[in-house]
Parts: C-alpha cells; structure tokens; sequence
C-alpha cells in the first residue's frame, strides 16, 4: 500500500462485482472523495476477487479492516461522509451473520474469513492488479530475483519437490517431479505453459487469480523456465475470460517494461518471455494434450501418453504445463521455503488449495483453506450452511467428472487422496453444494449431458457410452426406466471409466457411479417405486383437481397448453393424466387451491 | 536387436525393445483385435488414434486399460489379455459402436468385406444392450465415391490416407462428441471439395461409409442390349488382384481366367488396356524427347520435368491444387482413354458400326477412372470414349452375380486387334512401371541403339520417392518417381520453387501405384498383397516375348493404318488432351 | 456449388489478420478468433480465405471451427444473449430461465430472431457463479436472474428507431 495515504478503499473489480455495478460505485467514490478534497488523503484500489462473490460489491477499508457488504453505486456518499470524515461505521453495510444476526465490522472475524489460509489468492483483493509496482511491494519478484541470483536451477527444483506441492489442475502429479523430468528432456527448445483454460462449470478460481494478480502467474512462469530451460512461456486461456485477458496483458507489458520478462532478467543472462493462446470454448482442452493440440491451432483432441508434455509436447518440444493455481503458489514457496509450505496440509497433499464454493449454499464464493479442513468446516463454518434453512444433500467436488459425496463425508478431510478414496476427485476445486430438493439422478444426468457435449469424440467409449448413459439417466428421469437399465447403466460406467482414452471419459461416469453408490435408494425409486424422491423429475408428478374445491371456473382447462383438462363450466374439472406434460400451469392459474400434486 | 522381457497373459516372452503391445503380441503368437489401427508397413504410414478402443489390455499397475496399439511395452510389463475385464470392456465398446451403426449387413456392399462386421462375429456379439439414437447423414455420391456416413465409425483411417499420405485434404474430422464424424468443409459433398477420387479413403475404410460408386446394374444392361457391341479393357493392374476376390493367393495372375470370364459375361470383345498402355508409351516418350531434344538445343521455353499424366488421380491432384503448373504434364491421355477413344473411331469403323453403337467398359483398379471416364473432353457430341468404369471389386461382383465358377473356368486369351500389348504396358500397373515402360522406347528412339537389358532395377521398389539417371548413349536422363500424392507434392514443389534437375518424373497417386488403387481387392491394411502383386507384374513382363512398347505390331500396324506417327495431328486429336484450373477459389467482388 | 464470394475489403482484413500471425497455421486458432472479431461470425468464404492464407485446407478449417463452440458460422443478433449453465447456475434454476427466454422470444437456443434482435445460446460458467444464474446480453452481465426479470431484461433492448 502506498503509505502516502491515511486510508485505502479496496473495492473488488472482479467480474461478479463489475457485474454488480463496482465499477461505478469506484467512480463515485472518487469523484466524492474529490469534491471533499480527500483525493491525496485517501485511495480507492479497483482489486481483485475478495471472495466472498455472494456478498458483492465489496468495500473494504484499510488500515481499519472494516468490511462493507452488497454495495449499491449510490452507497459512496455516505461511505465518504461517515466513514471517511468522521470515521464512523455504517452499520446498515456491515456483513450481518445470517444464524446469530450479529453485526460484524472486521473481516477477520467472519466466519468465511476465518477458517481461510490464503496463499495462491495472497494478493487477490489487497493490490491493483494493473500496477505492478503494488506487487512488488508484496514481496512480487523477488522469488524469481532469489531463484535468478542465488540459487541453481536444480536447487529450485528440489525447493519444489520438497515442498510437496502437487499440480492444482486436477491431476494432482507432483510439480517439482514435472519440473524435473522437463528439465532433463534434452531440447534447444523448451515451453512453459500455463493451463488458464478453466473449464469446470462452477469453478472460478484461475479467472479470480488472472484479475486479481496476474504477476504471481507470470513471476512463476518465468521461474518454471529457469528450472527447466525454457525461454518462451504461452499462457492458454479461455476466451470467455475478457477481464482477466485484459489484465494479464498489462501485466506483461509492465513486466517487459521493469525488464522482468525479456532479456537479461535481474542482470543474468536468463531470457524468458510470455505469449497468450485462446481456448475456443473446449473443455476437452484443459487435458494437457488436448492443450497442446489446441495451441498448435488443431482440434482441441487428446493424443495418447506417453509420450507425456514433458517429453514431446507443443511442437513436439518438452514442454512443462501447470495450471494457474499451481504457478500462483510457486513465488510463496521459493521466499518462505519449502519447509514452511510442507508444514501445512496433510501427509501427500500439502499447502493450501483454493474451492470455488457454489450451488445451494449461503457464502457462494472463492475461499483458500489448508488441506486437510473438512468438509464441515468449509460447507458450514466457511459456507455459512445451507441456504433457506434446507437440509444438506450432497457435495459435489471435482467439476463435471468429480464424484457426489454426502452426509457421511462432512468430517472427511479433504485431499487428493480421500477425495479419489470417496469415490470423487479433486479436479480443479468447483464445490457445488446440493440440498433436499436436487435429485441425485437428475443431477447424474446434468453432469452427463455437460459431458456429452464436451467429449471430444475421438475414442468410441467417452463418444458413444456417454450419450448411451445419457440416454439411459433421461429414461429413468422421464419415468420409463426398468430394472434391467440399472444394470447396464453401472456396467457401461465401469467400461467408460475403463477404456477411454484421455481424462474426461476416464472420470466422467464418476457423478452416476458416485450417485448408485450414495443414494442408491433414488435410483431404486425411479425404476421400481415410480417416483423421484426429491420430486424434480417433473414426469413423475400427477396433478389432481380436488373435487370439493373446484368450482368449474375453466381457467385451468384455457391456460393448459395440451388440452388436457376437460368439465363444463360450473362442474368439476378432470386432468387427463394421458395428456398432461406436468408443465404446472394449472396450479399455478387455480385461484382457488383445487389443484394439488401427488 | 534389442529384447526386453515381459509377461503376457502370466506367460514369460522376449519381445523387440519399443515395440507396442500389439507388436509384441503378435511376435509371440497372440493375436488382440483391432479395428481403427491400421498399418502400411511397407509404405510407412500408420493409423493409430487408438480411437476405437478395441485393443484395449490390462497392465499390472495402471489403473485403466491401455490400447495395446499406441502403448510401448517396457521391460518386465505384465500384460493380461484374455481376462474378464479385458473381453467385457472389448465387448462392451463394440456394442456401444455397433449401436451407432446400420446393422442392415445382409444387404450392404462390403457385406463380407467389413472390418466391423468380422470384429462382431469375433466378439461374439449376440444382442446390441445399448440402444438409442443414431447418426444420421444425407448419402453423398460423387461421380466415383459414396459417402454413407451413417456407417461411419469414426477410425481416421480416410482422413490420415486423405490428409498424411496424399496431402489432398478433402476429409477432415469434424464437430464433436456424439457429433463427430469425418466430412469435407462444410458437409459439402465430395464433388465440391478438393476430393482428387484417388479412392485411398475407399481403400482403407473398415466399414461400408466409404465405397466406390457401382456401375454393374448398368453394364448387365448393356450386355443384355442385342444393338449394342460391348467393348471391354482391362488394366494391368487387375489380373494381379482379381484373384483374391476368389481366394486364390496374393499375386496370383489370373490374365486367361480373367479374359474367359468376361467372354462368357457377353462381352463381345474382351481387350487389354495394356495395348492402349503401350500406345500411351509412343506418345508420351515422343513427347518427352521433342521436349528434351529441344532443351537440349537451347530452347529455353520448353517445360521440364516432363510429368505422366496416365494416373487421373494426379490429374485431378494437380488441376486442383497446382493449377498454375498444368502445362508441366504430358499431354497424353492416360491408356484408359486412349483405348477409349480408338476403340470408337479405327476399332468401330473396322467393324463398321457407329460410335453410338458401341459401348466400352473399362476394368479397372481405380476409382479416379470413374471420374475420368465421365469428363466432358473425352466424349463426341455426349458420347464418352468409356462408358463406364468399373473397378476390380466390380467385376468380381458381376462374375459371381453370374455364377461363373472362377476356379474352374480354362483360360482364354484377348482378341485382337487391341488385345495385344508388350510387357511394358503390362508393367503400368505398379510403381515406376510407366517409366520404365517409357525409358525402353524412348532409349532406342533417341540413341537409334538396340536396348539389350530391358530391366531398370533402379526404377523399381516401394520407397515413396526414387530416382536415378540413366545414362542415354552420353546424354544423362534424370528421373524421377513418386507415388502417393503427398510425395507427389514434395516434387511439384521442388519444380515450382525451381528446385527440381529431373528430365521426367512418374506419377501415381496410389500407394505402390495401381497395384494399390482405390479399385482392388481390400488389402486390409497388409501391405505383403501389394508387393505380391507387384511381383506378379513384373512377373508377367518377364514372360513376353515382347517387351518394348514401340515392337508392339498391332501398335505399329495402328500407326500405319490409322495414326500415321505419334504427336501426329491425328494422335493429338485422339490422344492427347489439356488441363484445366480445378481449384475452384473464392471469388473476389469490387466493395 | 454455388461459387463463394467475397468483398476485396474483407479480403484485405484477412490477409490483415493472417500476416499478423505470420501466415502460421498453428496459430490457426488466434486467427479465427481475430477474424471472428472483425466480421462478428465465420462465414464460409472467410474459413476459405484464412485456408488460403494459412496455407492449409478448407476441411482442416472447418474442423477446427466446428470443434470449438465460441466459433459460430451463423451471424449473431444485436443482442447476443447467452445464458450461464454451468453447474451452479444449473442449481439455482438457470434451466427454467432458459426455458423463459425460449418462451419469450420464440426461438431455440442457437436461433436468432427474425428481426436479428436476439440470438439464444447458452454456455458453460462465466466464473461469476456468486450471481446465480447468470444471464450475459452482449457483454453486460445479470446476475440473480429469476423468471419475472426476463421480461424486464429483453425490455431493456427496445429500440426506438428500427434499424
């Protein structure tokens, strides 16, 4: 922070709070600083994500930490008038704890702050992602200055390697491991490459990380390169992302300038530089080969390994790809020690690992917690608990191909490990939190329906066995399913998983195998009860008319979009249950409640 | 070489170092299916998206299968093949694939011949457990090649002999998922797209997606006409391969069973291309001599490297994708459409009969011939020199179609006149054949010497591109030899970048020249029936007694009676012909 | 075949685009973006063009382009809508926005209307999964979308003056 000023107004600039109109409460935050003649007093900071999306547009003001929630553009006056002048808190724009309805001030004193540990997001809400200089001033290249003067490539490497840090993407092999085996491939020319093709719906954390410090990446690409003995760094990054492609390409045009990426870097004659790559709208690509194809402008198409990137990868070069994450946590490792970071986590996972919290949950939002915390921690204490008072179904990690967890995995410390263990995985970190009224098969077949679209289509199991369980979750959502299907849909699963050829088709049968295995008696009860428990499959409901209630009024039977509904006026309506597609309408047009639902 | 030790199936084997598990495998006797893998030893090129996900086998310590086709074996692997995973997961895939295919396998052309369909009677697949929605595609047919894709399993094997090995670039991979398949841009039918008809996707593809358009209906209709005279050819190529259609072997010659055959079809005449071929030869070594005489003498405008033009595969490659270089090629129809074109002007009027009254069918390994025979120059007043074309797998379609038995029938010979033709027509067929063929006449017209060794081992083999120069009594010839399009292209662009020193360069568009065309038995993908054909060639050249075009006497009684001399006005009209931009580009409009 | 056409100005723009990568087919990609970006979709005589220039073939671009689905062939409305269906968004009912929006507009996803207004599609997480479901028209997000806001939403684009 600049210490020039008395005070700092960190407003988040991600794209969650742009959308919630940030930008304009920064603006009108300035102009009314200026029109008290503030301006050289107090600074405004456009940062990165704090966080905490579900409560956005975020304020927080430093040095005193005070946390103003849901702000409206028209809120800066007064933020101005009362906190900056006369330094009074605005209570009514304070975080309120929606279980004791207590008013917290300090962030630090929140639950979703509370149990959080931040290293890959350091700096995501404390800096101006467009200044390099604010980096700097937190500790920004001087990992790679460390790296570059004071230590050999192979010292780097081991650095890493002992710090146990393995690959946030989703694969989760050893990065110091990788490092080195890209190290030892012998080439003129080698590649860095780093995986900003998120594709996980539901997970934001590489997006949060390329607005809110997009230097770390870079710091930490050029790092990788010194290790391994790349010049040439390519960040591939999906083209959904404008802001975030934006910042990034200031931050390299400032890194270039200060002579932190280009030639001679700190005075060595280290030479690396940055090119940006589009994804397409792939998710297929965010496998690393898939990748490598898509960067040589081919389809996004998975090849076999080995031979693993390392060893041929873009332009049939060594090629070292690591994810966004996994870079943003490089500099902290190299300045604090691999000690330091292999003290936190658990035994095979280490450090901390950033989950983008999302579905039916009270603090949607990005947060950081060692490895290790439970489920519990993070869904309830960080989570803030179900949303509406509902009760908890199920947990969803891992992304698309992840698994479904439930009640029985809250107090399950989460690694890559126990996560594999239960049947899930750790994939890029989505969290996607599920209550009483999501249908565990209903959901199986969203994820497959995500998968059906996003194969590739080169091997026969992941093109044609996914739309087959697809085929077979529909049937059994649509109220046609028979026992023999249950059967097939777990052999198909196991076959799927068995014989495809990249990733995704590996993983992607993981929601229904996960799914038969937790809530089995869902299953059971679209084939052989003929109902859904949770009652989302619309085919399984019936609407009746309640004799007694009905007057004959003929609303429902005009409003019915298929006719189904016949009576003469003033006489008991009957839905004729052949006819009806169950779309609701008549209940919803009843004004007098004679229409209920089985 | 190199062995390493590895188990399959808990048994102890030493195989080759690198080699896949499928390799090693079948090293040792053990035989893992496979369906999208496809390997042209011979002429280096290889297919193996492990895609199709059939060969799949269990290592110990991997977590998934792992197709045995792409997966190096390392020492002490333990590979197991036959183990209840293995065969439910081969099983189970097949099913998925078969449940996005036609399973109308009674009536389909490769009924018998299908990659897909001998995997399933393998498999023992009985019942398709998974059922639900099938691709469906408009039926493309070109003037030579039918894409159903319906039927298409999506293996790449087209589009790696389309894109990798020819360079032609009609056939991509495209949309994805489920979606998939493979189509040229746009879905746009083949007869829009670059598509040169070499056939090479018809060749390799394991199912009925891809298969040459069928002319037999027409052609026994013909037949059966009293007022037509029925004339046929047959390309060297054929003999060679129309016996495996009736499970002789491999490079069997089956000339005389061939000829009787197509006699007791109802042809009335039963001719060989081969005479046509040597009569390519005396235009097309005139040519190449008046081109090198007058390059020798200093004429700087002439055209050289002088390039066949008999292949129509490489004729539609080069008026597609190099226009800019269609005076390069000899002028010289290729044989089919010589014999064509004679046959209904000297052969007719010999018999008396109107051009309108004869019908010439041509056999013939290719499917580009299809094409050919169909152009607009190489008909008078809508009357084409070849009617239709029919490939070898046609006609061993219509020889059981008329329960002739093949084993048993005496063979017969061609009739003259235009049955008669030299071992150097007969060696057109395979790679380096047309030039050799050339180099025998055009030696002894331009020195005016005896040739005494008529065999040029250097101008034969496989490797995709050869060359050598042959010493013309003092003045050194250079030649040079491609097959396959994509090494044709290599060359073309050594002339376009004025890198090239050769004096005449042979084409064949196919693999291994004819004797690979799009046209032959399927070789499913063994590359020995290539070079056993190819033997068989040679074979047939070394039993002539004649075996230089030029000596040919029906050629040389065609000359004096009818041609008078080649590159005679009269050849050129008949024989020759020109080239034209194919390559279709964009037009461009003023703003 | 109808023979393509295409302007000597859009001709230009390509080449513009394509020497700019070198005329580099690896960075085929990069290329399609930028000529995306310029002609607002990829209509077949521009894929032809970038073929030409990149000195690859046409059925190569194409499998390119129908590979991946920021790419479109078909022209865009004035007002782009595209609504988020990734998971969370999924949770929080962005199927029955979805559904609203194909009610209101009467067309599927991947249509445009009639008048070019409005074009439907839907896509995979914009990352702002604490606002939803998220509905983006052109660049401007909305998040928190519930079935009531559609109409509100589409009202915002009333134009006053037809184009």
């Amino acid at each position: 922070m600049d210490t020039k000023y008395r005070m700092h107004l960190l407003v988040c600039g991600g794209t969650g709070c742009i959308a919630s109109k940030s930008s304009q409460l920064i603006q009108l935050l300035k102009e009314e600083l200026e029109a008290n003649g503030l301006e050289k007093e107090v600074q405004v900071i456009s940062t990165g994500c704090f966080g905490f999306c579900e409560k956005g547009p975020i304020v927080k003001v430093l040095p005193d930490n005070t946390f103003y929630t849901q702000l409206k553009p028209e809120d800066a006056k007064e933020i101005v008038a009362e906190h900056v002048i006369k330094g009074r808190y605005i209570e009514r724009l304070l975080y309120v704890n929606p279980e004791t309805q207590e008013i917290i001030r300090d962030a630090k004193n929140m639950g979703f702050y509370r149990k959080q540990m931040r290293i890959a997001l350091r700096n995501c809400g404390f800096i101006n992602p467009e200044n390099i200089d604010e980096y700097i001033a937190r500790n920004g290249y001087s990992a790679i200055a460390k790296c570059l003067t004071e230590m050999t490539p192979s010292e780097v490497i081991d650095e890493v390697k002992k710090s146990g840090m393995r690959g946030r993407g989703g694969g989760g092999f050893p990065t110091g491991l990788k490092w080195e085996i890209t190290s030892k491939s012998i080439s003129d020319q080698k590649y860095v490459v780093c995986n900003a093709d998120e594709g996980d719906p539901g997970a934001f954390m590489d997006r949060s990380v390329l607005e809110g410090d997009p230097h770390s990446v870079i710091e930490a690409m050029a790092i990788c390169g010194y290790c391994i003995g790349a010049n040439k760094g390519i960040v591939y990054i999906r083209a959904e992302y404008p802001l975030a492609i934006k910042r990034l390409k200031i931050a390299l045009q400032q890194a270039k300038e200060y002579g932190l990426l280009g030639e001679n870097i700190f005075g060595t004659d280290f030479e690396f530089t940055i090119d940006i790559k589009y994804g397409a709208g792939a998710f297929v690509c965010g496998e690393e080969t898939a990748l490598i194809h898509s960067m040589e402008g081919l389809r996004g198409e998975p090849t076999i390994k080995p031979p693993f990137p390392s060893v041929s990868g873009y332009l049939t070069q060594p090629t070292n790809v690591n994810n966004v994450e996994t870079f943003a946590s490089i500099p902290v490792i190299i300045l604090k020690g691999s000690e330091w970071f292999a003290s936190i986590g658990t035994e095979y996972s280490k450090g901390t690992k950033v989950f983008a919290l999302a579905g039916k949950i009270n603090n949607v939002g990005l947060i950081e917690v060692p490895m290790g915390t439970t489920l519990r921690e993070v869904i309830f204490e960080i989570g803030g608990g179900i949303k509406d008072g509902k009760k908890f179904k199920a947990v969803q990690t891992g992304g698309p191909s992840g698994g479904c967890l439930t009640e029985k995995h809250l107090d399950l410390p989460i690694d890559f490990d126990s996560l594999t263990a239960a049947g899930s995985m750790m994939g890029s970190g989505g969290m996607i939190v599920m209550d009483e009224d999501d249908c565990m098969v209903a959901m199986a077949k969203f994820y497959l329906e995500f998968t059906v679209e996003e194969s590739c289509g080169k091997c026969a199991p992941c093109r044609i066995g996914n739309k087959r369980l697809h085929e077979m979750l529909t049937k059994l959502c649509e109220a046609n399913g028979v026992e023999e299907d249950l059967d097939l849909l777990r052999n198909l699963s196991v076959v799927v998983k068995d014989t495809s050829l990249c990733g995704l088709g590996q993983t992607s049968p993981n929601p229904i195998l996960s799914t038969m295995e937790n809530f089995y008696e869902e299953y059971h009860a679209h084939v052989f009860d003929h109902k859904c428990p949770s009652g989302q499959c619309q085919s399984f409901r019936r609407y009746y008319i309640d004799a007694e209630h009905c007057i004959g009024c003929m609303v429902c039977a005009r409003n019915c979009p298929t006719n189904a509904i016949t009576g003469v006026k003033k006489q008991v309506h009957i839905i004729n249950q052949l006819i009806c597609i169950k779309c609701g309408v008549c209940m919803e047009k009843c004004k007098f409640d004679s229409i209920y639902l089985n | 070489m190199d062995t390493i030790n590895i188990k399959i199936d808990n048994k102890n084997f030493q195989v080759p170092k690198g080699a896949t598990i499928l390799d090693a495998a079948k090293s040792v006797g053990i035989n893992i299916p496979t369906l999208c893998y496809l390997n042209l030893h011979d002429l280096n090129t290889i297919n193996k998206p492990a895609g199709c996900r059939i060969c799949v086998v269990e290592v110990k310590g991997r977590k998934n299968l792992v197709p045995a086709c792409a997966t190096e074996c390392v020492a002490g692997m333990e590979i197991l093949n036959q183990t209840v995973r293995v065969l439910n997961s081969r099983k189970t895939v097949l099913e998925l694939i078969l449940s996005d295919h036609p399973t109308d396998c009674l009536i389909c052309t490769k009924n018998g011949h299908c990659d897909l369909q001998s995997m399933a009677m393998n498999l023992g697949i009985r019942e398709i457990h998974y059922k639900g929605e099938q691709s469906h595609y408009i039926k493309d047919t070109s003037p030579a090649i039918i894409r159903d894709m319906d039927k298409c399993i999506v293996c790449r094997r087209c589009v790696t002999m389309c894109n990798d090995v020819q360079t032609v670039g009609a056939l991509s991979a495209i949309n994805r998922g489920f979606m998939s398949v493979v189509a040229p841009a746009f879905e746009m039918n083949l007869e829009d797209s670059p598509c040169t008809y070499c056939g090479q996707c018809v060749a390799v593809c394991p199912t009925a997606a891809l298969t040459e358009v069928d002319h037999t209906n027409k052609v026994i209709r013909e037949l059966a006409n009293p007022k037509k005279t029925v004339v046929v050819q047959t390309a060297p190529a054929v003999r060679a391969a129309l016996g495996e259609e009736f499970g002789y072997e491999p490079g069997t010659l089956v000339t005389g069973k061939m000829a009787a055959a197509l006699r007791d079809l109802g042809f009335d005449y039963v001719f060989d291309t081969d005479f046509a071929a040597d009569l390519t030869i005396m235009e097309e070594s005139a040519e190449l001599l008046d081109r090198i005489t007058r390059h020798l003498n200093g004429d700087e405008t002439v055209k050289l490297p002088m390039l066949t033009s008999c292949c129509p595969g490489w004729v539609n490659f080069f008026e597609q994708h190099f226009p800019e270089m269609k005076d390069i090629p000899s002028t010289a129809r290729s044989p089919q459409q010589m014999f064509g074109s004679i046959a209904k002007t000297y052969f007719a009027d010999k018999l008396g009969i109107k051009r309108e009254d004869m019908v010439v069918v041509s056999i013939m390994p290719c499917l580009a011939k299809k094409y050919e025979s169909q152009r607009e120059e190489f008909a008078t007043n809508g009357n084409p020199d070849v009617d239709y074309s029919l490939t070898t797998r046609e006609l061993a379609r219509l020889i059981k179609q008329a329960n002739i038995d093949f084993d048993s029938i005496e063979p017969q010979d061609f009739d003259h006149p235009m049955g008669e033709s030299s071992g150097a027509g007969v060696i057109f067929g395979t790679t380096g054949g047309v030039i050799e063929a050339a180099v025998r006449t055009a030696y002894e017209v331009f020195t005016k010497e005896k040739l005494h060794k008529v065999e040029f081992q250097q101008l034969r083999g496989m490797d995709w591109i050869r060359e050598t120069t042959i010493d013309f009594n003092g003045t050194p010839i250079r030649i040079g030899i491609a097959h396959g399009l994509g090494n044709a292209r290599k060359l073309l662009e050594e002339i376009r970048d004025g890198k090239s020193h050769y004096h005449a360069i042979e084409i064949m568009a196919c693999p291994g020249g004819c004797i690979g065309g799009g046209g032959q038995p399927f070789h499913h993908g063994d590359t020995n029936i290539l070079l056993a054909r190819q033997k068989a060639l040679y074979a047939a050249d070394k039993a002539k007694v004649i075996r230089k075009s030029h000596e040919n006497p029906a050629i040389q009684k065609l000359y004096r009676e009818f041609l008078g001399s080649p590159m005679s006005k009269k050849a050129h009209e008949l024989l020759h012909t020109q080239y034209f931009d194919k390559s279709n580009q964009v037009e461009i409009t003023k703003d | 075949m109808i023979p393509m056409k295409i302007s000597e100005t859009s001709v230009a723009k390509i080449e513009e685009i394509c020497r700019e990568f070198d005329n580099d087919k690896g960075e085929l990609i990069n290329v399609l973006h930028k000529a995306q970006n310029a002609f607002g979709y990829l209509p077949e005589e521009v894929q032809k063009v970038v073929a030409q220039n990149l000195n690859t073939s046409l059925a190569q671009v194409y499998g390119v382009v129908s590979f991946y689905s920021f790419f479109t062939m078909v022209p865009k409305g004035r007002y782009p809508i595209n609504i988020c269906m990734g998971t969370a968004c999924y949770v929080r009912g962005a199927e029955r926005v979805l559904n609203e929006f194909k009610g209101l507009l009467k067309i599927k996803v991947g249509e445009t209307t009639k008048d070019d207004k409005f074009s439907l599609s839907s896509l995979r997480c914009v990352g702002a999964c604490g606002l939803a479901p998220v509905v983006l028209v052109g660049e401007k997000v909305y998040g928190r979308v519930t079935l009531d806001n559609v109409q509100e939403i589409l009202d915002e684009y009333k134009e006053t003056v037809p184009v």
